[in-house]
């Protein structure tokens, strides 16, 4: 923006110093066309922005008050205002609906701290290590990025298969060659599904921290631990007192997108359960299809849609002001 | 810079036609017309062991269509693990085929959307005649006293298969009747690491079978007459507990059979390692399992008592698939000539014969393809004791939240958690709360 203004007024110095009293009339389409380009040029962009984002949710903010059920699908402008009656049974916390929505939403939050943590401390800790160059560094690295290479739906397949009770290798080592189960668990069905999701969410998440991690680690310059060292700073106190701090530019938008993310995924719940996740492991975007495509009722569906958007607009907002600022004062 | 600006205006350009040509879609008339009598476009539902068995078997029949009428039929097999959503997506845009194969429970949940040509008495005429199918496959076209929002093609009904090696080094020597025979069968054969009967408790489809003919038998429907959900009476209390106490009582169903839902039970079968299973024409399955014909009987699914029948004698739902016309088509009567072909008696007797399933235009059940034993007992079962599922518009909403219900009461039993009266009901009284208001 500040590119453009200067742009701007230096043109205008130099039409000014050409040609002082001429019309400005003679040059306003030069100016325009300047001063336009940009614009044309961002148009293609925006449009296509327009219609795969914005108008799509438009559309859903609007159905978001109709009684959108399979009555109406077929032309759905003849569907009737619901007013805020979808909102009104989505945020009924007695009522059934409103109190499965809480609590997949509470699941929701639960698994995200969860699988957020893990995923960074995982990739810090790995990130950190592979600092030291070691023989077989090269390949470690290549290793630890295949599940974030994979497509999701092959790796999440693999992983609903080893979960399988009787014929799984998960319960094949743990129950049949370990021994540490009295009898061989679930894992696709009842609480335990909760431990399957975030194993899987964990392996598939924490390579981006890895690697996020990996090249802000890059970024701060060898010597400060030498000097730190020198000072007798042990390796923890390296870690805590100058890795740490200096990426925080780096975690402050890793920890904002693994989050928005995770508190968003569909794929890895629907293709480790199915349609009907069982409720420890009922994630709130899992749960907003079951609400809208297995009960045809896209109404309601798309109420809590906006609901969670709103949501995580909110948490958006507060943690960037909340990070921003500390990080403005830690500056200052 | 002017190649630049040619460049952005042809950019903005294009822009601008995508918008438009996206925008324009679901506009075409919501009624048939004949503007493009040349083509159809065809959406095959999966019967075949795959998608490339179902390619085989259709493709030389819409190639013989061809050659009589001129007509090229677009074919698309399309899995059912999509098959519902990709109906819903076509109905909501209007870009969908113009003939498609639907299950025949969600006659009336998509009649309701209107974007299904209804088979009025003049449509029936153009394709023979109402009379020429079975009553009970025509009871699972859409809500009563309403004209059908689709005819049947392939119909199929529920028979107790039963593996004969395992029957007989455990001296069974007849299938069980009843379903106390079923659980004491069951206990016999339930011993290291074999057992009795298969399930498929993560299925939401096929939970619903098997607890809406339970509750058939109990005296007890999941609808009332004039549509309302009614889930948590004692007939169907009663009866979601007896199915998932096979499990957590009879224990003649292995545990590990609450998360199935890719016919794992099958496959347990063939492998002579669950003796029996309930399912609908599973013989083309088990071929592909490697298992021949003579390695499995087939008997009808079991009853309270006596014999199978109408009302509390109600063995199977009628299950099928039906043939449905888009009212958007733009072929609407070469549409309907394509409908007419697949239920002909020709067409049938080849379809079915490859499918393995029973065929509902009557004509077509004299060919002695379909009275042999395996076939015999699923004709019987559809014409003597088959009750199609509720024909209510909720219907997929049912399937969905009491599939779930059953599917987390076996995920208890399976756990060891106890399956009581008050557990069940407090299961179907959440799945209640979940239906719409009426």
């Amino acid at each position: 923006m500040t590119t453009t203004t200067a742009a701007l007024s230096a043109g205008e110095r130099t039409a000014r110093k050409d040609d002082p009293g001429a019309a400005p009339r003679k040059r306003r389409p030069g100016r325009l066309r300047r001063v336009g380009l940009p614009y044309l040029l961002l148009l293609p962009a925006l449009l296509l922005e327009l219609l795969v984002h914005l108008v799509p949710m438009v559309i859903g903010i609007v159905v978001s008050f109709k009684e959108l059920t399979q009555f109406y699908i077929r032309d759905w402008g003849t569907a009737p205002w619901a007013g805020l009656d979808n909102f009104s049974l989505a945020v009924d916390f007695d009522a059934p609906v409103g109190k499965a929505l809480l609590s997949s939403f509470l699941t929701t939050c639960l698994f995200t701290v969860l699988s957020v943590g893990l995923c960074w401390l995982l990739g810090a800790a790995a990130a950190i290590f592979m600092q030291e160059t070691f023989r077989g560094r090269g390949i470690l690295r290549t290793l630890f990025l295949v599940p974030y290479a994979l497509p999701v739906y092959a790796a999440v397949i693999t992983w609903a298969f080893m979960f399988q009770r009787d014929n799984g290798l998960v319960n094949h080592v743990l129950h049949d060659q370990l021994g540490l189960t009295d009898s061989a668990p679930f894992w696709l069905i009842g609480d335990n599904s909760f431990i399957a999701l975030l194993v899987v969410s964990v392996w598939k998440g924490w390579p981006f921290a890895f690697l996020t991690l990996m090249a802000g680690l890059q970024n701060i310059p060898k010597d400060i631990y030498e000097a730190a060292a020198l000072d007798g700073a042990g390796v923890w106190q390296q870690v805590r007192r100058i890795t740490l701090p200096a990426l925080r530019p780096v975690n402050q938008v890793l920890v904002l997108v693994l989050f928005l993310w995770t508190f968003n995924d569909f794929n890895t719940p629907f293709v480790l359960f199915g349609k009907a996740a069982p409720e420890a492991a009922d994630l709130i975007s899992i749960h907003i299809y079951q609400s809208s495509f297995q009960t045809w009722n896209f109404g309601t569906g798309s109420a809590m849609s906006v609901l969670l958007l709103l949501f995580l607009l909110v948490v958006t907002g507060v943690y960037l002001r909340f990070t921003s600022r500390g990080r403005k004062a830690a500056d200052a | 810079m002017r190649r630049i600006r040619a460049a952005a205006v042809g950019a903005v350009t294009l822009s601008f036609v995508l918008t438009a040509a996206a925008c324009g879609g679901g506009t075409s008339g919501s009624e048939g017309s004949n503007e493009q009598p040349k083509t159809l476009t065809y959406w095959a539902s999966n019967q075949g062991a795959n998608l490339e068995v179902d390619k085989k078997v259709l493709q030389p029949e819409l190639d013989k269509f061809e050659k009589r009428t001129g007509i090229e039929v677009k074919l698309e097999v399309v899995p059912w693990s999509d098959l519902l959503n990709r109906i819903l997506t076509a109905t909501t845009s209007g870009q969908g085929p113009d003939v498609l194969n639907i299950g025949n429970t969600w006659s009336a949940s998509l009649q309701a959307s209107g974007a299904l040509l209804p088979w009025d008495a003049k449509n029936f005429e153009a394709i023979g005649g109402k009379d020429r199918f079975l009553e009970s496959a025509l009871g699972s076209t859409g809500v009563e006293g309403q004209d059908p929002a689709a005819v049947p093609l392939y119909s199929m009904a529920y028979a107790l298969y039963y593996n004969k090696k395992m029957f007989a080094d455990a001296g069974i020597e007849k299938p069980p009747a009843t379903w106390e025979e079923l659980a004491e069968t069951g206990r016999k054969l339930s011993k290291d690491g074999k057992w009795g009967l298969g399930a498929e408790g993560s299925n939401l489809s096929n939970n619903i079978h098997q607890v809406f003919v339970l509750a058939k038998q109990h005296g007890a429907d999941f609808f009332t007459p004039d549509g309302k959900a009614d889930f948590t009476s004692d007939g169907a209390v009663a009866a979601v507990k007896q199915y998932v106490d096979l499990m957590a009582e009879d224990k003649v169903i292995a545990p590990g059979n609450a998360e199935y839902a890719q016919n794992q039970s099958l496959s347990d079968f063939a492998k002579d390692k669950t003796a029996m299973v309930l399912w609908q024409t599973a013989s083309a399955t088990f071929k592909t399992q490697g298992m021949s014909e003579d390695e499995w009987g087939v008997a009808p699914a079991p009853v309270q008592s006596g014999e199978p029948g109408r009302g509390k004698a109600t063995n199977s739902m009628v299950a099928g698939i039906n043939m449905a016309v888009f009212k958007n088509t733009k072929n609407i009567d070469g549409a309907k000539k394509f409908v007419k072909f697949m239920t002909s008696d020709e067409e049938q007797v080849v379809l079915n014969k490859a499918y393995g399933s029973i065929p509902p235009v009557k004509a077509a059940q004299q060919d002695p393809a379909f009275s042999a034993p395996a076939v015999a007992v699923l004709r019987d079962t559809l014409a003597t004791s088959a009750t199609a599922l509720p024909q209510v518009p909720e219907e997929s909403q049912f399937e969905t939240v009491v599939g779930t219900a059953v599917k987390n009461l076996f995920a208890d039993a399976a756990a060891g958690r106890a399956v009581t009266t008050e557990s069940v009901r407090a299961e179907l009284e959440k799945a209640q709360q979940q239906m719409p208001n009426k």
